[in-house]
């Protein structure tokens, strides 16, 4: 069984249609990858997948729908999403925002051994435990949004643009932390980016999207291969 | 010497209470960025709710825990009734909202109790506490209560998860949704606190000011000067407020501009402070690059 499905989904913003019906699948412990342009209907992909824009059609997680459900209660099922902006909360303390992200666990005791899992992955977030995230660097606060959306023990993570405004060394210890995530833990991946090299790098299918719809889909390795998005999206 | 002396601690007892009622304004301010102009009603409200249950022979302080659990309930419901639906509405709506609250509840309080004066009793006793002869041991015993009050909030806030959930919500909504946050209940639940604080500062004041439908019209004033002068969107900053304007008005009142033109000390504070530091002391500065 896919851990999610997506059929016919469309969704606007106000009188703007941004999605025109668009359909992928997951596979669970799968790395699927979204690219396409800017405008492309990426970003609102992933909220409409948490009910953060209206949509119309189908979205089934682990069989279960989930279209048109609360956002909080997406979260609730297992759904992390690492958003655009990383939603941090800048008045609160480092330690404070991933408490929050657990919030909703009851196993109290995986929470603060997660916790410190966390400080192992992102040694830095450990040094500004207690300093207010709002004074995080814009790295730094990239790092914070990931393990915020990890605390909440996920099955399926939402990542859009992880690799924004981040070093490029920091992207490549960024990735191989997500790529251990999602072998030891089981966790599946969707994850919208720009940079499509790092994408296809780390991913097992990809999509590609152009003026909200779906263009091209497949496995990683032959979207690599593809000459179309060789030339447009690659560079090379 | 003395009768300074006196001013002050006098003004520490009612500051104390502009102090609960600020920060009740400022905990709904967090979360909706407005100022609920019908909390003075909802603590006169609720303390005519310990009066009914006092003279139905409750004892007073069974009197005080029941009311402010009604008032806690009062408070969610007002939230989740009147305040939901208008949630998305413009501003001006929201405060026309508030508004009619105030009518409503001002005329409620009057249709069932008349507008007639009554007196509140005090749960302490008549005689001064520990000897102290320059307080009265109402005086003395509202400041400890209203400490009370502001150690438990401040350490629900801080040291509990719902407490941090609520802070969450109230500042970031979006992403307190995407970890699982029920945001609209933790607004319904800062509603049912403040107006629990509210019934308090209600339940505090009434034995000095006596009790009718109008008693908190001039302590709201003061409560508003004392979030302002605070910064409206910092609790330390209501609580500082509170206990500043409490004894500042006591002080001039007494010796500067006299009794009668006490109230308008709240006004002027209230436009001074807008005119020369509009995020009061403690308040943050809203910068938006243009």
């Amino acid at each position: 069984m896919a851990l999610l499905e997506v059929s016919g989904l469309r969704a606007a913003y106000g009188q703007t249609r941004v999605l025109h019906g668009i359909d992928f699948r997951m596979e669970a412990g799968g790395i699927t990858a979204l690219l396409g342009a800017n405008g492309a209907g990426k970003t609102t992909t992933l909220r409409a997948l948490c009910g953060m824009v209206k949509t119309e059609g189908e979205v089934r997680f682990a069989g279960e729908s989930i279209a048109r459900r609360r956002t909080e209660d997406i979260a609730r099922l297992g759904v992390a999403h690492v958003p655009d902006g990383r939603g941090t909360f800048l008045n609160l303390t480092t330690e404070e925002n991933l408490r929050l992200g657990g919030y909703v666990r009851r196993d109290k005791k995986k929470v603060e051994s997660d916790l410190e899992r966390m400080f192992g992955y992102f040694p830095r977030l450990k040094e500004r435990r207690r300093q207010q995230a709002g004074t995080l660097s814009g790295g730094e606060q990239q790092m914070l949004a990931v393990s915020r959306a990890l605390m909440l023990a996920p099955k399926l993570m939402l990542l859009d643009e992880p690799s924004f405004g981040l070093a490029p060394l920091l992207v490549r210890e960024l990735f191989q932390i997500l790529r251990r995530i999602n072998e030891q833990e089981r966790v599946s991946l969707l994850l919208v980016e720009q940079n499509a090299a790092m994408a296809l790098g780390l991913a097992d299918h990809a999509y590609l999207m152009e003026t909200g719809r779906i263009v091209l889909g497949g496995k990683a390795s032959e979207l690599k291969g593809n000459d179309a998005v060789r030339k447009s999206y690659l560079g090379y | 010497m003395d009768a300074f002396l006196f001013q002050i601690l006098a003004g520490l007892a009612t500051g104390g209470i502009y102090a609960s009622l600020a920060l009740a304004l400022v905990m709904i301010y967090q979360a909706t960025h407005l100022v609920n102009f019908a909390q003075g009603e909802m603590a006169m409200f609720t303390t005519y709710i310990a009066w009914s249950l006092i003279n139905a022979g409750v004892p007073y302080w069974a009197a005080f825990a029941l009311t402010v659990g009604i008032a806690f309930v009062l408070g969610v419901l007002i939230e989740r009734i009147v305040i939901r639906p208008v949630e998305e509405a413009p501003v001006l709506a929201v405060v026309v909202v508030f508004i009619a609250l105030l009518v409503i509840l001002n005329s409620i309080a009057g249709w069932i109790y008349t507008y007639t004066i009554k007196s509140f009793p005090s749960p302490f006793p008549k005689e001064p506490l520990f000897g102290i002869r320059y307080m009265s041991a109402h005086e003395i015993g509202a400041i400890g209560i209203t400490l009370v009050v502001l150690a438990a909030l401040y350490a629900f806030f801080r040291f509990t998860p719902l407490g941090l959930a609520m802070r969450a919500a109230a500042q970031n909504a979006q992403s307190s949704r995407l970890v699982g946050i029920r945001v609209g209940w933790m607004l319904a639940l800062g509603w049912g606190l403040a107006a629990a604080v509210g019934a308090v500062a209600g339940m505090m004041v009434a034995p000095i000011v006596y009790l009718d439908p109008n008693m908190m019209g001039g302590i709201l004033l003061y409560a508003f000067a004392a979030a302002l002068l605070g910064g409206i969107d910092s609790p330390l900053g209501a609580v500082v407020g509170g206990f500043t304007v409490g004894v500042l008005e006591n002080v001039l009142g007494a010796f500067v501009i006299g009794n009668e033109l006490k109230l308008s000390l709240a006004l002027v504070l209230i436009i001074g402070v807008l005119l020369v530091r509009p995020s009061g002391f403690f308040g943050r500065v809203h910068v938006t690059r243009v």
